[in-house]
Parts: structure tokens; C-alpha cells; sequence
């Protein structure tokens, strides 16, 4: 069953078009990455989808919905999970704080009840406390760092700070824009399994945007291919890699020897 | 020397002092509060009054800006608002203090949600722009709604009743505001514990990230203006129940201004520089004018001098904060406490 899909979605800035009819379903419990040149308008595919831009046309739906009229904040309710490409996480803000507002949508606490810090406000605080320690923290090894200031901390770690952060929502679609982006091996790996996992133990669907071709081919079961704001390809990793559309969209040429190459050369890193 | 601190419950390690020092040194302030009226005389109680009525909108007023981001220059007529409540309601009805005092918080929350609408749609500076009108506006009314305010004649308000009490003095009033006081830094403190109060700090610090998780913007925009400006509410009708009297000239820009620097100079965005800076933005006038009256013997008029140069040390100490402190006092605290926090062994 497919859990989020993308249904003829066009936005325009002015005369500049960033999509054009853009379609693309995700089935529930796999990983899919979008991927194409720079400029292609794959962030602005992701921020259709979480809600930042409005398109001129087309629908989104998530899990049959129609949530194409609804805010960000409404869509995260609803089980959107995203990262940035470039962290987008609070800076001077604790670890902990960071990866405890991640659970924002699933509390309740108002105002009133949390200046009085009684009962449920209390217990509720305590009960995502213990939740993240034990499904986040854990999983993806950050524990240690629990008390430390983001900013102090390495890009490899933040990068899996802002992963902690969309788990705590407990999202139904997780959206992860470049997550490995300017990550060295070793990272690039420990990304990579924790993205597996949170596919096969979560249980999450996840959708990437992604340049590192390695990954993409390794982990993800269907991939769409984007260029000048149009779909050109889509389907499983081998059937994509042998598409000469997108081989010429990465190449403009259509040398294809050096692009297979590429392709397969960087498949190491993941 | 403490060397850590361990805990066996999550509750425990969500706690508001998380070390048993904490609790003691919180003990220790406490009991100084008590001790205080025993030892000071009328001017210092009158000054320590003032203090906490200046901590309470202070506290607000660093929620709404140093918090949620939201620079605001109304909270002096937001103010205004309460005391003019608590002053109708002294007039007009038969109201306990108690209840007066929080129809002056709930009537400045309505206007504080009024002023803050302008916050949806604009940012920085032109939100500082906006906050002014709104406090202009207030002022217009004060001075022109006279069936209600009197006008520039002002308001008399009988001091505060309660359980028979009459608490019209300094060293009485001391015991009515202190723990009202110690009850709203508390309750701020606890705020910035709970998702509400880490909605405010998403909203400052990224509002993108704060709206993809789920952070309603304006709600919880609207939400900060609304508990600052209940600060403020409550500090307004002490104001009122405190001088005995008010009129529009009580609540000026100025004043707001005053706020702003008390927040600046105690520390943006912690509770304890709300403290601190209302405590020494307070102070601050007092030490110029024992300033003035040791140099009133050889300098011609020196009292005449007394306002500008109080307004001019506002101004230094709002640009020497932001240029060498912009942590503030808060900041320096915590320099102080990781001295000695092994100390002797390292420093």
C-alpha cells in the first residue's frame, strides 16, 4: 500500500518552473530516494510535501488523505517527519531539549498545566523522557551526549541529533534530505544502517533526497529521478541505472561508461 | 566539592534543582527573605518591594523577548492595564485583593493577546515598532477613557485588605508581594521545563524547524504574549496597590525601556537574569543617588542632574551588555559558580 503520494504536483516562482507535474507514490515500509542534478527540485519536491510551498497543482496525500491544503505544523501532526539538508537544529539547545521537542506532537501539556508542573504535566514529561532514552538515545548511540549543547558537537553527531529529533516524532513518513551530505566513510555507514534500521525495526517509510549514488543503490528499494523540475525516471535502483534518460541528465552527454563508473565506484561508501 | 550527580529516576533527573546544594543554597534564600524585614529599615523594604514588583514583569517580559524572541516595548503599559484594573475594581466594587489582582492579570492577558496580533505577520524590529503603538494607544486611553481612568487627575486605590490586615506599608506589603514573587519565578521556571516552554525557545531560535514539528507558530506566539503580558497584569496591580495611586505619567515608554534593559543586562532567555537584572536595574538609580549626594557639596546643582545621567546609564549598560556581556549577569554567575565548582582542587 502505498502511504504517501504525490499527484501531478507543479510549483512555480515567478516564471522560473521548480516542477513540473510531478507524481510519485512511496509504498508503506520501504525506502525511496529522489534524486537529479543540482537544481533539479528535489528540496522543493520535500517542501511541497512537508507543507513550506504551496503548488500552483497537484495533491498530496498521505496514507489517502488530501493534506495539500494543511500547514506544516498539521501535516507533522499527521506523521511527517523531515530533516534539512543543512542541520536545522537548535543550536544552543541541549541534546535532550532538541530530540524532546522532536516529541512535541505527540503531548499535550498546555500552558496553564505546565507552569503548575503538576500531574500530568509531570508524568508526561517523565514518560517522554524515558521513552526517548530508551528508543532513541539507544538506537542511535547518543547517550552519552545527552547534556551537551548541539553546537559543540561534531557534524556527523548533529546530523544524527536532527535523525533523533524527526524519531521522536514517531513519524509515519520520515523525510531525510541528504542525510549523509559531507559525512566522511565511517559516518556515511553508521547513517546508513541507522536509515536500515529504521526502516526494519521501526517500521518508518522512509523518502530521501540523496547525491551519494553508493547509498542510494544500496539501500533503497525504488528511486525517482528528477530533472529541470520534471520526472524522468522511476523505479528500482538496477532498472534506473541502466535508464539513458537519467544517465544523460547527470552526464548531458551520453557517455555512459564513465557514469556506470560513478554509479558503481561510489557504491563502497554505503 | 561535588563530582556528580547521579539519579535513579527519570523524574529525579527532570527535577527544577537537581543537586542537593541547589536545595540548600534555595533554602538559604528563602530564609533570607524571611529575615530580611527584621533587619532592614523602611527605605530598604520600600526598595525590596519594588524589586519584586519589578522581578514579576521582568520575568514576563524575558518570557515574550528573551524566550520566544519577541522584542516587545509595551510592557510598561501593559502594566498600566493592570494597575488601572486593580484601581477600577478598588473604586467601583467590593472585591477581595486577591481576586483584584488576578482580573488584573486575566484583563492584561486580553490585551497583551490584542497587542501581540501583529506578531503573526512581522518580526524584529517592526514587531518593537508595533508593541510601541500599542503602548501609545494605551496611553491614549488612559488619559482619555475618564469615566474609567479619570484622566491625567489619576486614580487613588485604599491599600490592600486581607484576613483583616491592611497592608499599607512597606514593611507589610513586603510579605504580600515577596511570595507572590517567589510563586512566578517558580512558575516561569517550570514552564521552560515542559514542551511549552521548548515551543517558545523553536520559535526563536528556527522558526522553520519549530512549525516541521509540529510547533503551531502563531498559537504559540500568541501564547507568549499572553503569559508576559499576565506578568505584567500582576506586577501593574501591585504597582497600583503599592504607590496608592496612579495616573498615565505612571506607565511611560521609558519604562518599558527599563524592562528591556533589565532583561538585557540579567541575561536573555534564563530565569535567574530576570532576577538579577531587575535587582540591579532597580539598584542602579539608588547608587547614582548616593553618587549625587557625595558630590553635592562641590558640583553646582548635581541633583539636577539626577535624570539625565540615569538615563544615560541605562543606555551604557544596554550597549556594555550587548558589546561585552551579552550573556549578562546571569552569564557572569555561571562563570562564578564553575569556579568553584572544584574548587580548590582545580580553578
Amino acid at each position: 500500500m502505498n502511504i504517501l503520494n504525490v499527484d501531478g504536483v507543479s510549483l512555480a516562482f515567478g516564471g522560473v518552473h521548480a516542477l513540473r507535474d510531478v507524481s510519485l507514490s512511496v509504498a508503506e515500509g520501504t525506502i525511496t530516494a529522489v534524486i537529479g542534478p543540482n537544481g533539479a527540485g528535489k528540496t522543493s519536491l520535500f517542501n511541497a510535501i512537508s507543507g513550506f510551498y504551496r503548488p500552483q497543482a497537484g495533491r498530496v496525500y498521505l496514507e489517502g488523505s488530501d493534506i495539500s491544503r494543511t500547514g506544516p505544523p498539521r501535516r507533522a501532526a499527521l506523521g511527517l517527519g523531515r530533516t534539512f539538508q543543512n542541520i536545522a537544529l537548535f543550536r544552543g539547545m541541549t541534546v535532550m531539549d532538541n530530540v524532546k521537542l522532536g516529541a512535541h506532537v505527540r503531548t499535550r501539556t498546555g500552558p496553564l498545566a505546565a507552569m503548575f508542573y503538576l500531574g500530568r504535566a509531570r508524568r508526561e514529561e517523565v514518560r517522554i523522557r524515558s521513552e526517548i532514552e530508551r528508543e532513541v538515545f539507544d538506537f542511535l548511540e547518543i547517550d552519552h551526549i545527552r547534556r551537551s549543547p548541539v553546537a559543540a558537537l561534531p557534524y556527523g553527531l548533529q546530523k544524527r541529533v536532527e535523525l533523533a529529533r524527526a524519531l521522536a516524532m514517531r513519524p509515519k513518513v520520515l523525510m531525510l534530505d541528504e542525510p549523509v551530505a559531507g559525512m566522511n566513510r565511517e559516518e556515511k555507514e553508521d547513517m546508513a544502517r541507522f536509515i536500515l534500521d529504521v526502516k526494519e525495526q521501526w517500521g518508518v517509510t522512509v523518502l530521501m533526497v540523496e547525491h551519494d549514488m553508493g547509498m542510494v543503490m544500496d539501500i533503497c528499494d525504488q528511486v525517482y529521478v528528477l530533472n529541470f523540475g520534471q520526472r524522468i525516471a522511476g523505479g528500482p535502483p538496477a532498472e534506473v541505472q541502466q535508464n539513458p534518460d537519467v544517465i544523460e541528465a547527470y552526464l548531458g552527454a551520453d557517455d555512459m561508461t564513465t557514469l556506470r563508473e560513478r554509479l558503481r565506484g561510489d557504491r563502497g561508501a554505503a | 566539592m561535588r563530582i556528580g550527580s547521579p539519579k535513579e529516576t527519570y523524574a529525579a533527573d527532570e527535577s527544577l534543582f537537581r543537586t542537593r546544594t541547589q536545595w540548600v543554597w534555595f533554602g538559604i534564600l528563602l530564609l533570607s527573605l524571611a529575615l530580611y524585614p527584621f533587619v532592614a529599615n523602611l527605605y530598604w523594604l520600600f526598595l525590596a518591594c519594588l524589586i519584586c514588583i519589578n522581578i514579576i514583569s521582568a520575568t514576563g517580559l524575558n518570557i515574550l523577548t528573551g524566550y520566544t524572541g519577541q522584542v516587545s516595548l509595551g510592557q510598561a503599559a501593559f502594566m498600566g492595564v493592570g494597575a488601572y484594573t486593580v484601581a477600577w475594581l478598588d473604586n467601583n466594587a467590593t472585591t477581595p485583593f486577591i481576586l483584584n489582582l488576578l482580573a488584573a492579570g486575566v484583563m492584561t492577558t486580553l490585551v497583551g493577546l490584542v497587542a501581540g496580533l501583529p506578531s503573526l505577520r512581522v518580526k524584529g524590529l517592526y514587531l518593537a515598532i508595533a508593541t510601541i503603538a500599542a503602548s501609545f494607544i494605551l496611553q491614549f486611553v488612559f488619559i482619555n477613557w475618564e469615566s474609567v481612568t479619570r484622566g491625567t487627575r489619576g486614580i487613588n486605590i485604599q491599600p490592600p485588605q486581607l484576613f483583616g490586615m491592611e497592608f499599607d506599608n512597606p514593611d507589610t506589603f513586603y510579605w504580600l508581594v515577596v511570595p507572590v514573587t517567589v510563586l512566578m519565578v517558580i512558575l516561569a521556571a517550570n514552564l521552560f521545563r515542559t514542551r511549552v516552554g521548548r515551543a517558545f525557545i523553536a520559535v526563536r531560535d528556527r522558526d522553520i524547524s519549530a512549525s516541521v514539528l509540529g510547533i503551531n507558530l502563531p498559537l504559540y506566539k500568541l501564547m507568549s504574549f499572553a503569559i508576559a503580558s499576565f506578568y505584567a497584569g500582576i506586577a501593574g496591580g501591585f504597582y497600583a496597590y503599592f504607590f496608592g495611586s496612579i495616573n498615565p505619567e505612571s506607565f511611560p515608554l521609558l519604562m518599558s525601556i527599563f524592562f528591556l534593559a533589565a532583561i538585557i543586562v540579567g541575561g536573555l532567555g534564563t530565569i535567574l537574569g530576570s532576577i538579577l537584572g531587575a535587582v540591579f536595574m532597580t539598584l542602579t538609580p539608588e547608587l547614582l543617588r548616593y553618587g549625587v549626594d557625595v558630590l553635592e557639596p562641590f558640583v553646582q546643582d548635581a541633583s539636577a542632574l539626577l535624570s539625565p545621567v540615569r538615563t544615560l546609564v541605562f543606555g551604557l549598560l544596554i550597549v556594555g551588555f550587548l558589546l561585552f556581556e551579552p550573556h549578562g549577569l546571569a552569564e557572569i554567575w555561571r562563570r562564578v559558580r564553575r569556579f568553584f565548582h572544584l574548587w580548590p582542587f582545580r580553578n
